[in-house]
Order: structure tokens, then C-alpha cells, then sequence
């Protein structure tokens, strides 16, 4: 594994399962009665928002702590034109702090590969999301859910559906599928899928009645109204009726098909109240993995060469203070 | 200092070494051979003559950001590089949409002596795109301004841009237009590519570029003024260009040293050192520019030097100011793409970096041939050279060079304005430093 998790790309196909096996292991840690292992004790892992996420901020938070690691929150709010600290200065400050890893969620794409190239700090940088980019976690947790459910991803076909063009999950998810043999269809109307999609590897379909019944996963993704005044989607209505998950369509799912979503949902417009509750939809279980991925990535990155849980189980038990 | 100077073995224009005589800010004898007495011989075997350079297209900063430029600094870089004049873009605080502000940069320009500084007008007040600043005045002012443009901000309104056109025709002026629709452009990062979708940086696509180059190529065709397009950058302009010159229209375009030699990969380092509008294109594109440049569709190569503070370039890509320096490197990037490759001789050089920028600009003390009795503006230049390019040794205030760590071809070894040598051996030779922020001596008179 490198250093740095940046990117869904950074990741061979070895290394990402290595995550997923290694969560797996850890998520039977949810099970017990104490949820905490003594791997990252004495290292300190900064979570760096510079954008308000509560739920991945506290799932990188729960996911340090039940490695015993020391967790600091350090929210940077600041645009490009109310200009705070300095990025620069921010991980200096870090750095003098002794950050093992900076955990860094930002409002500007490429904004963690700056941090972790521009020679200002030595520790490992991951990316919980940089602008339009990547959230190379999520897709990991996503990974895992659909693995979970229905075993090796070679040539399993999962439709992500949304605001391709806005989504940092979509490129992840479409990088790290591909790297496990999925095969990956976006599905959009054409003002939302990016230019130049085309050379990514993954189809593209406008037709979300087409895709459906031959998908072993149906990824929908959140598509914000105020789209509909910069003239992505003429209105919620329409977009509803073209690109939504309603009961109608989840009839046409396959029996073994799973429904996701990265949250916030907003019900009514990508996906239906009955489709959200249904009993295909895995999206709270995407919370839960989300923990257990996010587990795997700090102990693999932190520079875990020991297995994570075996033997730990014996530290747990004489060595909890 | 001596007023006179013998060239000696000069290649003019890349041809045979010939001599140069110059007196009195003239060329007074081109030959081989020559001889005269109490004059200061320079050697100038193995170095190329050409005119001094001229650059339509600079950013000195000044009023406003002297933390980034000053005519000054501006100008050390510019005769560095080997120009004996530049024209000073009018995106300055306060902008240059007065007769006030223009006359302040053409004397600062003065007063430092490096180079010629042109004053560009402002086409509209504050760069608003909204009302014409007072064009004639600009025109009428000590600073003779001919070239107006709103760069850094396309004059997107199409009636403003009739208008302007129209009216500078009453003194011969032109409008450099810096051609971006702008909302096709919010926001935009990069060049809109496949990359741009993958690095999740806002694209700008070339369709804006285009777009406002079509259109203000058939409103200068129908209201009959002349047109200079500022910076193009890809392929489908360079054909939008040559269709406006086949027609016959009056409409000159300049390209950028950067647009001929960088492309769009480099945004995958999210280096802002790399962030400049409009953006570095395809190599498509670049390989476009240099045909559209070597066949005359693009008449000139334009600096559009832009320096920026540190702290400007060293952050979040998106956050960070466009722009990149370029008068110190531009003769070499011309060398590097254009001549050595065959696609440019030095006669082309000539004309596209002194001759035609002249014209356009409308300054006839410059771009003059290396005759007898033309103005003494020559640089000499050392092709055969290869040098890597530090950043903190440029003469520029700023450092946001991209060719930082590259090894170009070649080096201005001197420079002359008006018989003056403004750089000898390489280095700045002017020898009146600007005195203008020195104690005023007591009992000067108020």
C-alpha cells in the first residue's frame, strides 16, 4: 500500500482487498462487548474538515478510537474567497503537532494530494473527500457492502445513478469497482455525467428502465434541487420520474439485488420513502461497514504489519487500562 | 559610457556575420568588415541579431499589486528576455481606464529605462463590460495608447464590443479582446478535457473561446475596424482565425510561449504553478498553435507574462490566481518549439515577436528592420546555449515560472534600446537604477 490513500486509483487490486479482508475482521469488533483494540495506541490521527460532513467526520472519529488511536478534530471552515488560514499554514501546524495521519475533507479538488506532495508535512494523508474529486473511503465501504452481499465482485454489474458530474463517490466508486472486476454502469441524464466519461472504462446509459433489471447493485446517488436552476434538470418532477427509484422500479429488480445510497438521502426525489425502508436497501448497513473500512485503512496505512485482530483479542483482554 | 557600439559578426536574422554600427540611439552601417574608432567593439560571433523584441501582451501589476510586479521589476524581466518594449496590460487597482492612470505607467516606464512600456487601455470603465471608458482621451494622452483591452475579462456584451470597435477607429487603435464567454466559463479550472471530468476541476471549454472569436471576427467584419485576438489556445480558433483572414478581414491573433509547449496533463499534479487562463490545452491544440503560428494565422507570440505572490500560487488549486510568468523564457520557448523543430526561421521570430507586434500595437519606433538608419532596438541572442531555469534567479518580483528545473535552449547576451545596452554579458546593464522611492534631498523644491 502507499503511504497515502488520495485516490480510489491508488489502490491495486491486492491492496483493496487487503482493506476489505482486514474489515471484515475488524467489523466482528462490532459485535463485542468491548469495541476497542490497542493497535494505534499513541498515534494521533487529525480529522481536517474544512467542509461540515458530520457523518463521515464521526465515522473516521469512531473508526480511530476503537484503535485506541488519540483523535483530533480540527475544523478549518474557509472558502476561496472568505480566506482563513492558509492550507499551507494549517498543515504546518499539524505537522508541529505530530499528526501520524491527517484525515482531510475539503470544499477543493486535489486539495489532500496537495497536502500530501507539497512537501509540508510527513504524515499519511487521507482524502474523505476533495471538492467534484474523490472520497476514496466511501467507495471502499461500498466495496465491502456489495461484497458482503453477494461475494466476489468479478463481473457483477452495479448501476450508479445520479449527479455522476457533481460526485466524488461516482469516480471512486467507478475506479475501484473497475479495479474489482465490476462492471460499472453510470446512469444520468446527459447534462450530469462529466465530459469526456467516455474514457473512463464505464458505460453510460440515459435510460434507467434499461439498466435496472440487469443490475446486481443499483447505487443511488443524491442529486441537490438547486441543480434545477443551473439548468441540469428542467424540475424535481421530471427528474423524479426519469431518474428515481420508486416501488414500480424496484419491482423490476432482480431478487438478490441491493439498493445503496451514500447519504444524505433525500427522499421524494432520487429514491421513495417504500424503496429507502425496503428490505433490499443495505444504506444504514453502509454506515456500519463504513466504520470498519475506515478501521482497515488507519491500521494498513499506520503501518499495521501484524494481522490486526489476531492476537489482539489476548492484548484486549490484559491490556485495556 | 560610450554612445557608440560595433557589433561584430553579428548573424542578422540567423544569415551570414555581418557588423553593425551604432550611434547616437541609431544604426548608422550594416556590413561586413566595418571599422571606427572610439567606439566599444562587441563580439558577437555565434549569436543571432534580431530587432528588439516587442510584447503585446505583459502584466506589470503596477498600480495596485506592487507585492507581485512593478514597471521596474517588470521591465528588468522584459529586457532580460531580450524586449525593447511591452505593452502593459490595463487590469491594474486602479485600472487603467483613464488618461491618468495610462500616463502613470508610461512614465514609471520612463522613468526605469529598461524597456519601452505602452500603456493598454481599458476598452470599458473598471472592466465592467458595461460603458466605454474614454477611449479617445487614453488616445489623445502622453501615453499614445492605440491597443485597448478589458484582458483578464472578455468584453462579452455584444453591442459594447460593436461599439468599441467602431469608435477606436477614429484614431487608429485596435481591441485586443480576451475571448471567453462567460457562462460557459463559471468557474472553470482547466481545460475542459478528459482529465477535467476525473480531476473533478470545472471545465472551460474550447467552445468558449471559439465562440467569442467567431463573433467578434464577423462584427469586425461588418463594421470594418481591426481586431486582435489575445492568447488563443486551441485548435478550432486557429481554424476560426484563418477562415476571418481568408475572407480578408483585418484581424491579427497572438499565442502564448506556454500554449506552444504545456498541456493539460499537468493539472493532474494540482499545481497551480500550472493554473493560467485561458488553460493549458491538449497537445492536439499545441500542436495546432505552432502550425497556426509557423503558416502566419497566428501573426505574433504574446507573453501574457502574469506574475503572482507566492502565497497566490501556493495553495488550493482552486483558489489560486491564474497566470504564469514569461518574458524571461519566451525567446527560448519560441527556440525550443518553433525554430529548432523548422517550423520558424529567425526572420519568422523576427516578425512574430518584434515586426507584427509593432505593427499591431501601431508603435513605429519599434520592429524596424536591422538597416541603416532604423532605430538601434537589437537583441543578440545565444542559440547554441542550454540553460535550466531557476526561479529565484528571475528578475521578476514574482516566481511562478512553470520551467522551473527545465533546461531550455538559449540566451539573450545583450539587449539595446535606442543604441543603450539595457543587458550586456547576460546581465542588466542599465546603469540608471529607478530612484523614484529615494529620500528627496533637502531644499528640493516642493
Amino acid at each position: 500500500m502507499k503511504k497515502h490513500l488520495l485516490s480510489a486509483a491508488d489502490l491495486s487490486r491486492d491492496d483493496a482487498e487487503l482493506i476489505l479482508t482486514t474489515a471484515e475482521e475488524l467489523r466482528s469488533l462490532a459485535d463485542r462487548p468491548i469495541k476497542k483494540l490497542p493497535a494505534l495506541r499513541g498515534r494521533t490521527i487529525v480529522n481536517l474538515f474544512f467542509e461540515d460532513s458530520t457523518r463521515t467526520r464521526i465515522s473516521f472519529e469512531a473508526a480511530a478510537k476503537r484503535l485506541s488511536a488519540d483523535v483530533i478534530n480540527f475544523s478549518a471552515k474557509g472558502s476561496s474567497l472568505s480566506k482563513g488560514e492558509s492550507l499551507k499554514d494549517t498543515a504546518l501546524t499539524l505537522e508541529a503537532m505530530g499528526a501520524d495521519a491527517v484525515v482531510v475533507r475539503h470544499w477543493a479538488s486535489g486539495a489532500p494530494h496537495l497536502l500530501a506532495n507539497a512537501g509540508w508535512s510527513r504524515s499519511s494523508v487521507i482524502n474523505a473527500g476533495d471538492g467534484t474529486h474523490e472520497h476514496p473511503t466511501q467507495a471502499l465501504l461500498d466495496a465491502f457492502t456489495m461484497w458482503r452481499h453477494l461475494g466476489d465482485l468479478d463481473g457483477r454489474r452495479v448501476a450508479i445513478v445520479g449527479d455522476v458530474l457533481h460526485s466524488r463517490v461516482a469516480r471512486s466508486n467507478a475506479l475501484l469497482l473497475q479495479t474489482l472486476g465490476a462492471e460499472v454502469t453510470l446512469v444520468a441524464p446527459p447534462t450530469l455525467l462529466p465530459y469526456g466519461v467516455d474514457t473512463w472504462g464505464v458505460s453510460t446509459s440515459y435510460d434507467l428502465d434499461a439498466v435496472l433489471p440487469k443490475s446486481d447493485v443499483v447505487m443511488m446517488l443524491r442529486v441537490q434541487r438547486e441543480r434545477m436552476n443551473a439548468s441540469y434538470f428542467p424540475t424535481v418532477r421530471e427528474y423524479s420520474r426519469r431518474y428515481g427509484l420508486d416501488g414500480r422500479r424496484m419491482a423490476s429488480l432482480q431478487d438478490h439485488t441491493i439498493v445503496m445510497h451514500p447519504g444524505p438521502m433525500i427522499r421524494g426525489m432520487e429514491i421513495t420513502a417504500d424503496v429507502a425502508d425496503s428490505d433490499r436497501s443495505v444504506i444504514v448497513e453502509q454506515v456500519t461497514n463504513g466504520v470498519a473500512v475506515r478501521m482497515a485503512v488507519l491500521y494498513l496505512l499506520l503501518g499495521g504489519s501484524e494481522p490486526a485482530v489476531g492476537g489482539a483479542a489476548h492484548e484486549l483482554s490484559g491490556g485495556e487500562e | 559610457m560610450s554612445t557608440s557600439y560595433l557589433i561584430k559578426n553579428a548573424a542578422v536574422l540567423g544569415g551570414e556575420p555581418t557588423d553593425l554600427l551604432i550611434r547616437d540611439g541609431v544604426i548608422v552601417s550594416v556590413g561586413v568588415g566595418l571599422e571606427a574608432s572610439g567606439v566599444e567593439v562587441v563580439d558577437a560571433t555565434g549569436l543571432v541579431a534580431l530587432p528588439g523584441l516587442v510584447d503585446l501582451h505583459t502584466h506589470l501589476r503596477e498600480p495596485g499589486r506592487e507585492d507581485a510586479e512593478t514597471v521596474e521589476t517588470g521591465t528588468r524581466a522584459a529586457a532580460l528576455g531580450g524586449f525593447t518594449a511591452v505593452h502593459a496590460m490595463a487590469n491594474t487597482d486602479p485600472v487603467a481606464d483613464t488618461a491618468g492612470v495610462v500616463e502613470q505607467v508610461w512614465r514609471l516606464g520612463r522613468e526605469a529605462g529598461h524597456c519601452d512600456v505602452f500603456p493598454v487601455g481599458a476598452v470599458t470603465v473598471g472592466l465592467a463590460g458595461e460603458r466605454l471608458a474614454e477611449l479617445g482621451a487614453m488616445a489623445d494622452s502622453a501615453a499614445r495608447v492605440r491597443v485597448f483591452s478589458d484582458d483578464g475579462k472578455c468584453v462579452s456584451d455584444p453591442i459594447v464590443m460593436r461599439r468599441a470597435l467602431e469608435y477606436v477607429k477614429a484614431f487608429d487603435g485596435v481591441v485586443a479582446q480576451h475571448a471567453q464567454e462567460p457562462r460557459l466559463t463559471e468557474d472553470a479550472q482547466m481545460n475542459e478535457g478528459e482529465l477535467s471530468g476525473r480531476l473533478g476541476l470545472r471545465g472551460w471549454p474550447a467552445v468558449a473561446e471559439e465562440a467569442i472569436i467567431a463573433r467578434d471576427c464577423l462584427l469586425a467584419a461588418h463594421v470594418g475596424s481591426r481586431l486582435h485576438v489575445c492568447h488563443v489556445s486551441t485548435a478550432g480558433s486557429v481554424e476560426i482565425v484563418r477562415w476571418a483572414k481568408e475572407k480578408g478581414w483585418d484581424v491579427t491573433a497572438e499565442v502564448c510561449p506556454h500554449h506552444l509547449i504545456l498541456t493539460d496533463e499537468l493539472a493532474a499534479t494540482y499545481d497551480p504553478i500550472y493554473k493560467v487562463n485561458p488553460p493549458l490545452r491538449s497537445a492536439a491544440d499545441v500542436e495546432a498553435l505552432r502550425a497556426g503560428l509557423a503558416d502566419g494565422t497566428i501573426d505574433i507570440v504574446a507573453t501574457d507574462h502574469a506574475p503572482h505572490p507566492h502565497e497566490d500560487k501556493d495553495c488550493e488549486w482552486q483558489a489560486a490566481a491564474f497566470g504564469m510568468l514569461g518574458l524571461e523564457t519566451a525567446l527560448s520557448i519560441v527556440q525550443e518549439t518553433m525554430v529548432d523543430p523548422g517550423l520558424l526561421d529567425w526572420a519568422g521570430v523576427a516578425e512574430r515577436m518584434s515586426a507584427a507586434p509593432a505593427r499591431i500595437g501601431r508603435v513605429t519606433s519599434h520592429g524596424r528592420p536591422l538597416a541603416e538608419g532604423e532605430p538601434a532596438n537589437v537583441v543578440l541572442y545565444d542559440p547554441s546555449v542550454r540553460r535550466t531555469v531557476v526561479a529565484s534567479e528571475m528578475a521578476s518580483l514574482s516566481r511562478n515560472t512553470p520551467y522551473a528545473g527545465m533546461e531550455l535552449p538559449g540566451r539573450v547576451v545583450a539587449t539595446f534600446l535606442r543604441g543603450k545596452p539595457t543587458v550586456i554579458d547576460g546581465k542588466l546593464a542599465t546603469p540608471h537604477e529607478n530612484t523614484r522611492f529615494a529620500p528627496v534631498p533637502a531644499g528640493t523644491p516642493a
